[in-house]
């Protein structure tokens, strides 16, 4: 029964989900802390801090999190998949039909029409990362006073390991990382 | 059938190793498999893999599930996907259960919170090189349409947050109307990418 509550909660939350992560966070709220009290709001609180410092997307990991504490590993397991099943079934029919009609005319005006937009929306996404990296918060602060001097020393040497040197993305995030143990302790 | 053999553990592997690092939010993914599967491997278009994003972005669910769907049908078909999926669900599913037993002790340890802030500068500077190689290949065409549009919804989604399904919407709209436009023209002098 925990399991089928488990799994229907989190398929909710993976078909109502559009558009990533922080559009999934108030629907896993509404299920896990406001309908079933699986998770306090603290508890609620602390998973969104692990699931932006962890790899993978905040579903997945608010998913796996809140099965295991609902009903440990089998837990987990049903609602990552109960969470990944509607992606699943609809993506696969928009990935058979973009196999389909990609050549046709029409598909691929529309698709022309979207590539720029698609730029448009990682450069955005890139720029408040950037600001999240450099003072703490999504949007430029008023007084820039508070920059962090280590992160943006960290994001030009990797900016000139990827684009000068090619280095691979995994070894500059990989190397960041430490590099950001060392400095951190020192200074 | 070793051939095949070979894609499928090809594809689970770069998954894996792209999920294992997809700090900060889906867009992050999607750079990093441009790199891999566009750059590296040859699997898939340029173009193709902008397409997968703004596929991923409209429909529901994870962006980097969606995107790592797309990519798993369009290399090895539906088989394929259900590898690539395996791939980007693993290690966020193998890494919670591992730190839920212990999350607060993670959550506040020094060390931890230096590394994820040093990550995160990288997964900047990562998003920056994707969107520096993307915006020149895109403005490489000379279209002033497809400059108007960056910036247009650009200023949509930064400045004045406009929902992205919209934005996607509208930007096709416009696609199919050019392509019509030009279509009607007796489609001389153009090319469609």
């Amino acid at each position: 029964m925990r399991y089928l509550e488990l799994f229907f909660s989190f398929f909710q939350i993976g078909l109502f989900s559009i558009g990533g992560g922080y559009a999934a966070m108030p629907l896993i709220q509404h299920q896990a802390v406001d309908l079933h009290a699986w998770l306090t709001m603290t508890q609620f609180a602390d998973i969104m801090t692990i699931a932006e410092m962890t790899p993978g997307p905040i579903a997945i990991n608010s998913a796996t999190f809140v099965g295991i504490q609902v009903a440990g590993i089998p837990g987990a397991l049903v609602a990552t998949l109960g969470c990944i099943l509607p992606s699943c079934g609809i993506v696969l029919t928009l990935a058979w039909l973009y196999a389909c009609y990609q050549s046709l005319t029409l598909v691929q005006g529309v698709l022309a029409g979207l590539r720029p937009a698609v730029v448009a929306m990682i450069a955005s996404a890139g720029i408040s990362l950037i600001c999240l990296s450099f003072f703490g918060e999504r949007k430029p602060p008023a007084d820039i006073s508070g920059i962090n001097g280590i992160s943006v020393l960290l994001f030009g040497a990797g900016l000139v390991a990827l684009r000068r040197w090619k280095i691979s993305p995994i070894w500059v995030m990989a190397g960041a990382g430490v590099a950001g143990v060392a400095l951190y302790s020192v200074f | 059938m070793t051939g095949n053999k070979k894609i499928y553990r090809k594809l689970f592997s770069s998954t894996f190793q792209l999920s294992a690092c997809t700090f900060g939010g889906g867009f992050v993914i999607i750079p990093l498999m441009r790199k891999k599967f566009v750059e590296e491997l040859h699997w898939i278009e340029e173009e193709e893999m902008m397409d997968f994003t703004a596929i991923a972005q409209s429909s529901p669910g994870a962006i980097a599930v969606n995107a790592s769907i797309l990519v798993g049908y369009h290399v090895a078909g539906a088989a394929g996907a259900l590898v690539t999926v395996l791939g980007t669900v693993l290690p966020p599913l193998l890494i919670i259960s591992v730190i839920s037993f212990f999350y607060r002790a993670f959550r506040d340890n020094a060390l931890v919170n230096m590394a994820m802030t040093g990550m995160l500068a990288g997964v900047a500077a990562v998003i920056c090189d994707v969107v520096l190689s993307m915006g020149k290949e895109l403005l490489k065409k000379k279209r002033v349409l497809w400059a108007v549009i960056l910036l247009a919804s650009f200023g949509a989604v930064y400045f004045l947050q406009v929902n992205i399904i919209l934005i996607i919407l509208v930007c096709g709209a416009v696609g199919a109307l050019d392509t019509l436009r030009q279509e009607r023209r007796g489609g001389k002098g153009h090319e469609i990418s």
